[in-house]
């Protein structure tokens, strides 16, 4: 996906508009009903419920505002994240200059992932990764994605934000970078470190609740 | 021979960067012969489409 691309160029051109006018009541419903999942998606990446409510707030004001005019349902909400993505990432690049993003040290180790593996590099027994069934399955249960809200809370902060910014928004490595100015080969090693973590706190939250 | 955390890091660097031919033949080799690690990699690459979730319409890339 184009992360950094304009949500202008989602708009359809105005001459289609006739077929496609919107009621105001009927555009906020539509922006009621994604909302949640527009709260969801700020927490995730600010990791602090005013600002998100705020991010969310500002993103709706200016899709209401913007009198934008679609086909179809998903259009629509793709362009609403759109305004609200650009929001975000202004927010987080004034927590960066604020110097609240710091880059990792090399020396730096990580228990939660360390545990992990034996000293010699193999997966200790306990932590050694089981099957979750097929994607698809897993992605339409709905504690899965309970445990994973869960377990994105439990990440340590800079490697929530550098894996919410990777695999929730979709930038690059490059773009992170750019974004709150740590090195790419740090941001590498952040995402290895959540990913593993991750996989590890969904393994035990989500498979153990199964086993009857 | 590569060990484990070795190769979740080269199949958590491959959902961020295209890996170099060596560090390409060396995880496959490694997943041909461990388990535990394809199970991994699958677990990686679901964890790589949790966006698809609230990115409604996406496509969802892998780089």
């Amino acid at each position: 996906m184009t992360a950094h691309s304009d949500p202008a160029d989602h708009e359809f051109p105005d001459k289609e508009r006739p077929h496609e006018e919107r009621s105001d009541e009927e555009r906020r419903q539509r922006l009621a009903a994604v909302r949640p999942r527009l709260v969801s998606f700020a927490l995730m990446h600010l990791r602090d419920r005013t600002q998100a409510e705020d991010a969310v707030q500002e993103a709706l004001a200016a899709a209401l505002e913007k009198n934008a005019s679609f086909r179809g349902r998903s259009g629509y909400e793709t362009w609403v994240f759109g305004i609200l993505k650009h929001k975000i990432l202004d927010l987080m690049r004034a927590q960066q200059r604020q110097g609240r993003w710091t880059p990792l040290e090399d020396e730096d180790t990580d228990d939660a992932v360390d545990r992990q593996f034996h000293r010699d590099g193999h997966w200790n027994l306990e932590a050694r990764p089981r099957s979750w069934g097929e994607p698809e399955a897993t992605f339409e249960s709905e504690r899965f994605w309970r445990v994973f809200d869960a377990c994105m809370i439990a990440l340590p902060e800079h490697l929530a934000r550098v894996f919410s910014l990777r695999e929730l928004m979709g930038l690059s490595t490059d773009e992170i970078c750019r974004t709150v100015g740590i090195g790419e080969s740090n941001c590498w090693v952040m995402l290895h470190r959540a990913r593993l973590r991750l996989r590890a706190c969904l393994e035990r939250g989500w498979l153990e609740e199964d086993t009857p | 021979m590569m060990k484990c955390k070795q190769a979740t890091r080269l199949m958590s660097l491959a959902l961020d960067r295209p890996l170099t031919r060596s560090e390409r033949l060396s995880l496959r080799f490694h997943l041909a012969i461990c388990g535990a690690c394809r199970r991994c990699e699958r677990q990686f690459t679901l964890l790589h489409r949790v966006g698809e979730r609230y990115r409604p319409g996406d496509d969802h890339d892998t780089r």
